[in-house]
């Protein structure tokens, strides 16, 4: 099906986030959509799916102008989109997944579903139990679930916002296999994505949005160097990877096991020294978080030891991590790490050690401003957390560090920032390695592991690869450890 | 960015005077329906809490109770807690009180000792209950909205078979409480007033602490941060446990001194209602200034005003007297509802 | 002989245990779509007061019962509307109304106090009434009981077995999926909220007009079951069936102490009554427990077998809320 987006604009407050987009995708194609964090990429799509409205423009479906209010109107036109974090019941069965939001009568024909389903199934080669439950599946698996109901209740356009964050080699390979077949039955696929590696691989056409504008289209061959450009309006380098192992306060991980409902990582051995740092990759759910947050000191391992520069640390309460210098830094940002309500003067308060019973309000404002200017923070000592944008929460959040840390445990310390923000945080975070502080962190972002870490733990199912050096290691390698290949 | 604020300052204060008329016509209509003339029931209200210099100093005298619960509750919510077992905790600050009346009454300890001793003994009890719901929420992850009701009912469970078993009053137990306290066991009153000048002083004492903790200390910025994002300050290194058992130590134990106070200086005795409801009343106090320590005082005293104005009505006009709760709660819920309204409209 | 009394003593707790009935399983339905209806003690005793107030005045059963449905929907309308569409704190609001509710009931209920009132009459079901102690139990109740065991299946098919019951449950738990997926999100949760109201608010008319006949203000004894019924959701896992098996057990458990009360003189009947609310935060500290993270921390240490097999003897006990329950939806 043939779709067409004229002369789209939409606001969110002061923000422009599509700004006059004129895009038309051919059926049959694969139509990429390119663009940093931010860049009006996924408010187009949501505008194409019903999820929100244009302020103004036109949609129109093989010529013909239709008004999309809700996803359910985008569905019953054919157009389905594939989320991010993956729009789906995880506490429900697979079948009634399928089901919730299917017309027809008040009680479920679950057997025609199944059959239906295993059908589709069968066409993709894809094999995911009807009657497990979602929370069980992999994000692979539950992309693939989307997919095949989206086609189950019609959809001739597919959108797929960033499907290859967090999903293994081989499941990618698939998913684009599965793409391929879809585009070649005449549908069309619009595959959303920041990632050029992916787009250049996959797509017949790519169109690269900036700041809420679509800036230009390409078609294949395609030269990287030029997409770069066009995304960020300028070249970017990466900085030069530098090594610091200077200094003899190690953390040391002894035989530990961690053991949670869902799964158990057994027999971790690992030391590592000051200022190294250790990147964490697999799939999301493979035990990663579950591994930081026992260096944290918030999960007690059910054997091993651990200790710090021969501080033993096993079984201790998370106070005493954070006292023997561990810090740890969660993903969600308003939900673990700041608190809402309160300004960025009343945060640093709260890091700082307390200092007699009353509040010295002048003294903490000063600091406040020196940590604003040091850090880059747009925002005031009087703003509140939530009012400031993601990558000066995440400065923030560093901001509030104490000092010495001996060891940083960072869960996906990008995630969410364009490219500036990131590289400006590994800047600090680079410094504090070079006074000493060890780093470990998680991330979905097989670049920026091997681009950032000393060496590399993969995690595939609570398993864990020996440590890996980074410098001898390539994406493909990581990929395929991801993908539990190798183990 | 000044007028700005102040114009959202002037339409704050336009929604809240809307409410206010709001819940006066709520009332209104109530009254209507039941049969009363309007007019006659507020004049009788008026009339009932300021008509003479002993009725004001009753207002005082519920005043104290409640400002004791309202400081408390303040701390409570602060940290994000919903301590609805404040009425529990007032009982049974009353029953320690009683308790150590009875205990000490016999000895030839000098009075002053034997009330200093009672308060004491009414704030651990109220401490006891309170430590009961945080051990229950820390611990055992029950809700302290449930573990607190279940504790009000037994609370007063407690009272009433103290009543009328070990603590009847010679002869026969009865719903009128316990044998009252010889007079020098009684707190001081002004003369001719039933209002005690030191527990009054106690109440505004709490207020004035519960201000000053909560604006201007790390106590009271960390019982924050607890209250708005428990998991965040756990991260950041406040032990979070500690804010929360702290919190309704404090709450209990000054819900345990308006007991006391109820038994010292207003009934002397024990009496299976001894909490008067004040505990429920100061959450809606704390509700009705947004948790603010300032207002509360004056929003109090309005409250105990209703409540001593409504007490004639049944004699008088044959109107049941929890008329000045319906007065009360309609005015708390259209403040909510109206300052919703509010921010529903600027927000687009 | 004393089979027979046995007999008609369970009878009895399904009859008293009826209203709970309504009232959990409604809350089960607005708990389930997102909203806590923390108001239900209130409800209770208005819609308990007005049901006997309407089948007063108009000498009508029906009247009366439409009367609490209808306040128990104008009651949850509120909450819903305050939490919705105006973002406030659902508890905060929900608890304003069981105050506030309550003191409505005193003080309305006033000249109705003590008056004579209808009362529904039993009808034993022809043929089935007389199926030895099956019969007793279950087939010789007033409407209201029969309506209770209707409403137990109905509302267990509805939520796990059709498709809008599919989508309740969807709406709880991700209510951004169950948008995308075609729901009306708020306008269900209004929906949901309401008919969980008029439930509970039946509950009210069926004490005062079948289980406690009358109204005797503050002393009519329903002050409690609404905060019992909010408890018993929790217990029940937002599950009908398990809902019921918890109001009956609570129902049996009051029973036991009015027949034990002459074997234990020595305590007054008002502590046995009130015996339940210890056993509530018991039963809610055994299905929460699990929750704790101490005890993780603790299981952590101990010797393989005995923390797997506690950790299985938790996780069967615990229960799980709704993922959103209490959190307002938005679409951006």
């Amino acid at each position: 099906m043939k779709v067409e987006l004229i002369h789209i604009h939409k606001h969110f407050g002061a923000v422009h986030a599509n700004n006059d987009i004129n895009l038309t995708v051919e059926s049959g194609k694969i139509q990429g959509i390119l663009g940093e964090n931010g860049a009006g990429k996924s408010t187009l799509m949501k505008i194409l799916s019903g999820y929100i409205q244009a302020d103004s423009g036109e949609i129109r479906l093989d010529g013909t102008p239709v008004k999309i209010n809700s996803p359910s109107d985008a569905i019953r036109l054919g157009i389905g989109m594939l989320h991010q974090d993956p729009l789906d019941f995880p506490p429900m069965r697979v079948v009634d997944n399928l089901l919730i939001g299917h017309d027809g009568g008040l009680f479920p024909n679950r057997g025609e579903v199944v059959r239906a389903f295993s059908e589709l199934q069968s066409r993709f080669g894809f094999n995911i139990d009807p009657y497990a439950y979602v929370d069980t599946l992999t994000v692979g698996e539950r992309q693939q679930l989307e997919i095949l109901r989206l086609l189950w209740l019609g959809a001739r356009v597919l959108i797929l916002d960033e499907p290859t964050t967090g999903i293994s080699a081989s499941q990618k390979e698939k998913l684009f296999e599965t793409l391929r077949k879809l585009a070649a039955q005449g549908m069309s696929v619009i595959f959303v994505s920041h990632k050029l590696e992916d787009v250049e691989f996959l797509c017949d056409r790519i169109a690269v949005f900036r700041k809420g504008e679509l800036v230009g289209q390409v078609d294949p061959p395609y030269v990287t160097d030029e997409l770069v450009q066009m995304m960020f309006g300028r070249a970017i380098s990466l900085e030069e990877k530098q090594r610091y192992e200077t200094c003899d306060v190690s953390f040391h991980l002894d035989h530990v096991t961690i053991e949670d409902y869902r799964l158990q990582i057994r027999d971790i051995n690992l030391t590592i020294s000051c200022g190294e740092v250790i990147g964490l990759a697999g799939m999301e759910g493979s035990g990663q978080v579950q591994f930081l947050r026992t260096c944290a000191g918030l999960i007690r391992p059910v054997a091993g030891e651990i200790n710090l520069g021969g501080r033993r640390l096993t079984g201790k309460p998370y106070r005493a991590f954070l006292e023997a210098g561990i810090a740890y830094v969660p993903a969600s940002r308003l939900e673990e790490g700041l608190i809402p309500g309160l300004s960025l003067t009343e945060h640093f308060i709260l890091a700082e050690e307390q200092n007699g019973f009353f509040i010295n309000f002048d003294k903490a404002l000063a600091t406040t401003r020196q940590r604003i200017e040091d850090f880059n923070i747009k925002g005031t000592p009087v703003s509140t957390v939530e009012s400031l944008s993601g990558g000066n929460q995440q400065r923030a959040l560093l901001a509030m560090l104490r000092q010495p840390v001996n060891l940083l445990l960072l869960e996906h310390p990008t995630r969410g920032l364009d490219i500036e923000s990131a590289i400006w945080i590994w800047g600090k975070l680079k410094e504090r390695c070079k006074q000493g502080t060890s780093i470990i962190f998680t991330s979905a972002d097989l670049e920026e592991i091997l681009q950032y870490s000393d060496r590399i733990l993969v995690f595939y199912g609570g398993k864990v690869s020996p440590p890996l050096d980074a410098e001898s290691t390539t994406v493909e390698q990581l990929g395929q450890l991801i993908g539990g290949k190798g183990f | 960015m000044t007028t700005m604020k102040t114009s959202s300052r002037w339409s704050g204060i336009g929604f809240q005077a809307l409410a206010v008329l709001l819940a006066l016509a709520f009332t209104t209509i109530v009254m209507l329906i039941s049969g009363a003339d309007p007019l006659q029931v507020y004049q009788n209200i008026l009339t009932g809490a300021v008509g003479s210099p002993v009725k004001i100093a009753d207002i005082l005298v519920a005043w104290t109770p409640l400002l004791l619960a309202t400081a408390g509750l303040l701390l409570t919510f602060t940290a994000g807690l919903w301590n609805i077992g404040i009425e529990g905790q007032i009982t049974l600050g009353a029953i320690f009180t009683t308790w150590a009346l009875r205990v000490l009454q016999p000895t030839d300890l000098p009075p002053a000792l034997i009330i200093t001793i009672g308060f004491i003994a009414g704030a651990l009890g109220g401490m006891f209950w309170a430590g009961l719901v945080a051990l229950l929420k820390i611990f055992g992850n029950v809700n302290e909205i449930f573990g607190g009701l279940g504790l009000n009912f037994v609370a007063t469970a407690l009272t009433i078979w103290l009543i009328f078993g070990p603590w009847k009053r010679p002869g026969v137990g009865s719903m009128s409480g316990t044998e009252p306290f010889p007079l020098e066991l009684w707190l001081p009153t002004l003369q001719g007033f039933r209002l005690s000048p030191l527990s009054l002083a106690m109440g505004i004492i709490a207020i004035v602490i519960v201000y000053i903790l909560l604006r201007g200390t790390y106590f009271g910025l960390r019982l924050k941060a607890v209250g708005r994002n428990g998991r965040a300050a756990f991260l950041m290194g406040i032990p979070t446990t500690r804010y929360m058992l702290m919190a309704f130590l404090l709450c209990g134990l000054m819900a345990g001194l308006a007991g006391a106070t109820q038994v010292l200086a207003v009934y002397h005795r024990l009496i299976p209602s001894i909490s008067s409801g004040y505990g429920f009343l100061g959450m809606m106090v704390a509700m009705l200034v947004n948790y603010q320590a300032l207002w509360a005082a004056p929003v109090a005293l309005f409250f105990a005003a209703l409540n001593i104005g409504s007490i004639q009505l049944p004699i008088v006009l044959k109107l049941d007297s929890s008329l000045s709760g319906v007065l009360q709660g309609s005015l708390v819920l259209f403040v909510l509802l109206m300052d919703g309204v509010r921010r529903r409209l600027t927000r687009s | 002989m004393d089979t027979q009394i046995i007999l008609i003593g369970l009878a009895g707790v399904l009859a008293s245990s009826a209203p709970i009935v309504f009232a959990t399983i409604g809350e089960t339905f607005a708990e389930r779509s997102g909203v806590i209806n923390l108001s239900l003690n209130g409800t209770i005793l208005l819609t308990a007061m007005a049901g006997f107030a309407v089948a007063v005045t108009t000498n009508s059963l029906v009247l009366g019962f439409l009367a609490g449905a209808l306040i128990g929907g104008l009651v949850a309308l509120i909450v819903a509307f305050s939490s919705i569409t105006l973002k406030q704190s659902q508890v905060a609001v929900g608890f304003i109304l069981a105050l506030t509710c309550r003191d409505l009931a005193y003080y309305l209920g006033n000249p109705f106090m003590g008056l004579q009132g209808p009362r529904v009459a039993s009808l034993p079901i022809p043929g089935l009434a007389d199926i030895p102690i099956i019969g007793v139990i279950f087939f010789q109740q007033d409407i209201p009981v029969y309506a209770s065991f209707l409403l137990i299946i109905v509302s267990y098919v509805f939520i796990f077995k059709t498709k809008p019951g599919l989508m309740l449950q969807g709406i709880g738990e991700k209510p951004a999926t169950a948008f995308v997926r075609g729901a009306n999100v708020n306008r269900m949760r209004y929906f949901y909220t309401v008919l969980g109201g008029m439930l509970a608010g039946l509950a009210g008319p069926m004490f005062s007009l079948s289980v406690k006949a009358g109204w005797k203000g503050t002393i009519s004894g329903l002050d409690g079951f609404g905060w019992i019924a909010l408890a018993l959701t929790i217990f029940g896992g937002w599950n009908p069936l398990r809902a019921a098996f918890g109001a009956y057990l609570f129902g049996l458990l009051q029973w036991l102490g009015l027949v034990l009360q002459p074997s234990l003189p020595n305590i007054p009947s008002q502590v046995l009554q009130v015996a339940p609310f210890p056993l509530m935060i018991l039963t809610l500290l055994l299905v929460n427990i699990g929750n704790a993270e101490w005890v993780d921390r603790t299981l952590a240490a101990l010797p393989e077998k005995t923390r797997k097999w506690l950790a299985n003897i938790l996780r069967s006990l615990r229960t799980s809320p709704p993922a959103s329950l209490g959190v307002p939806f938005e679409n951006e």
